[in-house]
């Protein structure tokens, strides 16, 4: 009996440092937004008090939450299934033998190295009208300068690419990976049967990557779900809020207009689709999926 | 770079400190300041701040840059949450209500102790002070402030035909002169625009010029009414709009606030409105004669003021509140504010600085630098609500909606204003 207490106390022993850390700081504070998210907001004469679910009434009222869900709709549409495509050619084409494929993997792969706010810097000054790369690429065939960033038509698209061109290259590596365990007595065979490249990659290749392309979806959508240093560095939500995503517009209630109970009922609607968007992937996608 | 500096500085004079002995332990305090034009600007301060030290060897200041206005009362609020304010800072006068809201500052009011302290209080422009106090009580002390100024290519008008020493003096004057100064290429694309007014970041600024001359206020004096949905203002907005869209003389879109010097020097505007404060960048960068004009008007001239003050915290110490309001004050002696405005490009905030030999001089040899005083009395204050961050976005995301052209001037304001009552509805 006091063998199997020690057994016991061992096992949580050994749990208990990961649980802390779990606790303070994923369960604890996705329960304190929650609860926080029920009252107003504490100002320096103020207390917060109970308004039960004010905050989140107020949302249907705030053109600028509407906006930025619109907003992020469009950014998901726009970011997602260009750089999984993007990724899945990149990875077929240097898992091929071909020579400089670790350069060029190494090339690929370095976006996704470097650090964000950096790559924000490098892309505004790319952005700049006027001075920056592309207009002066533009320029030299006659084009007048333009304000990607500052044109409401431009500036979420101009997001988009440098999202894009992050992103590939890490899913790329996810990519490879799963292609390298692919058996090459597939492709024999296929051979054997006369099949073509073509063929091959929708029967066989594809259907083999599904787990792959399943972890990718999930984790490119909660990325632009969880994008918001880009958007700081680049365009501060503008112009007229044309780029204000929804966590961004979550970082401005919060941290620019310190009104903590909104930005709290925000971070709830953030995570509950979040939560929804998961698991529909999974019990949607995961039929269509084939694990070995 | 800045911040290594800043760290040098700091370790130098707390090891200055150490080397004196314990015996007279030096009052720390931490102050914030933000950078907002162009030029060496943190250099500058730190060389005060460096000067104030040896001049007050029982005071120990750690002066930290603290990025944008933006960044800085962000960053400000965020330490003060945390319980890490720092005593003294420079943040937008405009951000005075929402500093009083989250009861961060004190009143200078407070701090005063001698007559002579008092007078300080009432040694500056008054129309620096319309920001500054509120509720009989002085809150801020002017520190890097200004208005906005227009520059003009002095080599452009006269290609153009145009008087090279004649600013426009009206909106139809400048419709006018940008008209004849915009000048395209073959293929129609515009290589030198007559006139630009930047609109990112803070649009609600330069607007508020156009709204002053067509003499009608923003804001109520309490900072709980605004009035965007004015006729007034929507007319104020469509002429920029106009001069945008219809007459096609100014850059169409948003215009960046940050290359609009640069733009200047180019050559492509011929005319900019932009701050005072980067009057020595331009003097410094331009390479052609320029010249610096009161703003046009319409009803009357105006602008608003803009620019930082500084405020003293009151999570601070009684030491270090009293050593923070001496730093104040020794900042803006008439002396050094006149030093401050040549080196920068600011106003000189108190009229005596004007009479010191150093600003006289300056004067002399660069009569533009007496053009933002000069338009003082035609100066409104900046503006500034309760909520004044999220009021002001109100505007300027009405702005930006009306300037590429997704609402109309009116509807633009109309939806600014609802959004502005929504959120002021608290503190009426």
């Amino acid at each position: 009996m006091p063998l199997r207490i020690a057994t016991q106390v061992h096992g949580w022993l050994l749990l208990l440092p990961a649980a802390v850390l779990l606790v303070a700081f994923t369960h604890y504070p996705a329960m304190a937004a929650l609860w926080n998210s029920l009252h107003s907001t504490p100002r320096g004469s103020r207390p917060a008090r109970f308004v039960g679910l004010d905050q989140y009434a107020a949302m249907a009222q705030d053109p600028i939450f509407l906006q930025s869900l619109m907003n992020n709709a469009l950014f998901v549409l726009g970011t997602v299934p260009l750089s999984i495509a993007l990724a899945l050619a990149m990875a077929l084409w240097v898992n091929g033998r071909l020579r400089g494929r670790t350069a060029l993997r190494v090339a690929y792969f370095t976006p996704t190295v470097l650090p964000m706010i950096a790559v924000a810097n490098i892309w505004l000054f790319f952005y700049t009208p006027g001075y920056g790369l592309l207009d002066q690429i533009t320029g030299l065939f006659g084009l007048p300068a333009h304000n990607w960033l500052g044109d409401r038509s431009t500036a979420l698209p101009a997001l988009m690419a440098v999202t894009v061109w992050k992103e590939a290259g890490f899913f790329m590596i996810f990519y490879l990976a799963a292609l390298q365990s692919i058996p090459p007595t597939l492709r024999e065979a296929a051979d054997l049967e006369g099949a073509g490249r073509w063929t091959f990659f929708r029967r066989v290749t594809f259907p083999l990557l599904m787990p792959t392309t399943l972890f990718v979806l999930v984790n490119a959508i909660i990325n632009a779900f969880r994008l918001v240093d880009h958007v700081i560095v680049m365009t501060r939500g503008g112009p007229d809020n044309a780029t204000a995503l929804l966590l961004f517009y979550i970082y401005e209630v919060g941290f620019r207009y310190w009104d903590t109970g909104y930005a709290a009922a925000l971070t709830a609607v953030l995570l509950a689709i979040l939560v929804v968007l998961a698991i529909g992937q999974f019990l949607y996608l995961d039929r269509k999926v084939h694990y070995r | 770079m800045t911040v290594r500096k800043g760290w040098m500085t700091a370790a130098l004079t707390a090891a200055l400190a150490l080397s004196a002995g314990a015996a007279d332990a030096a009052t720390k305090i931490s102050f914030y300041y933000p950078v907002a034009v162009g030029g060496p600007i943190t250099k500058i301060i730190d060389g005060y701040v460096a000067e104030f030290e040896k001049e007050n060897p029982g005071i120990d200041v750690e002066p930290v840059y603290s990025g944008s206005y933006q960044d800085t009362i962000t960053k400000v609020l965020t330490a003060l949450k945390g319980g890490d304010a720092p005593q003294v800072a420079v943040i937008l006068s405009t951000d005075m209500y929402t500093l009083i809201d989250e009861d961060a500052v004190v009143p200078f009011d407070d701090l005063v102790k001698t007559d002579a302290d008092k007078a300080f209080l009432d040694a500056f422009y008054p129309a620096f002070m319309e920001n500054s106090r509120t509720g009989g009580k002085t809150w801020g002390i002017p520190f890097q402030r200004s208005t906005i100024v227009a520059y003009w290519n002095k080599d452009a008008f006269r290609e153009a035909g145009l008087d090279p020493e004649a600013a426009p003096q009206t909106w139809d004057e400048l419709l006018a002169m940008a008209t004849r100064l915009t000048r395209r290429d073959g293929n129609g694309n515009v290589t030198q625009w007559g006139v630009q007014i930047p609109s990112s970041g803070f649009p609600y600024w330069l607007f508020q010029a156009l709204t002053t001359q067509n003499d009608v206020r923003l804001m109520n004096e309490a900072g709980t009414e605004t009035y965007y949905n004015d006729p007034a203002v929507v007319e104020a907005l469509q002429y920029w709009v106009d001069l945008a869209n219809t007459h096609k003389v100014h850059p169409p879109g948003i215009v960046e606030w940050g290359t609009t010097p640069k733009d200047f020097f180019e050559g492509k505007a011929a005319m900019v409105w932009t701050t005072t404060g980067n009057l020595t960048n331009v003097r410094k960068n331009a390479p052609f004669p320029f010249g610096v004009a009161m703003l046009p008007e319409k009803k009357r001239r105006g602008s608003p003021t803009g620019g930082g003050n500084f405020y003293i915290f009151k999570s601070a110490t009684p030491e270090q509140r009293d050593a923070a309001f001496k730093l104040v004050q020794w900042m803006t002696t008439p002396e050094r504010a006149a030093r401050w405005g040549i080196d920068t490009g600011y106003v000189a905030v108190r009229p005596d600085a004007w009479e010191t030999p150093a600003m006289k001089a300056y004067v002399a040899d660069f009569p533009p630098a007496a053009v933002a005083r000069d338009q003082l009395p035609h100066a409104w204050a900046e503006l500034s609500t309760h909520e004044n961050q999220r009021v002001t976005k109100a505007l300027n995301d009405g702005l930006q909606a009306a300037l590429t052209g997704a609402k109309t001037p009116a509807q633009a304001m109309e939806d600014a204003q609802k959004e502005a009552d929504r959120i002021l509805k608290a503190y009426r």
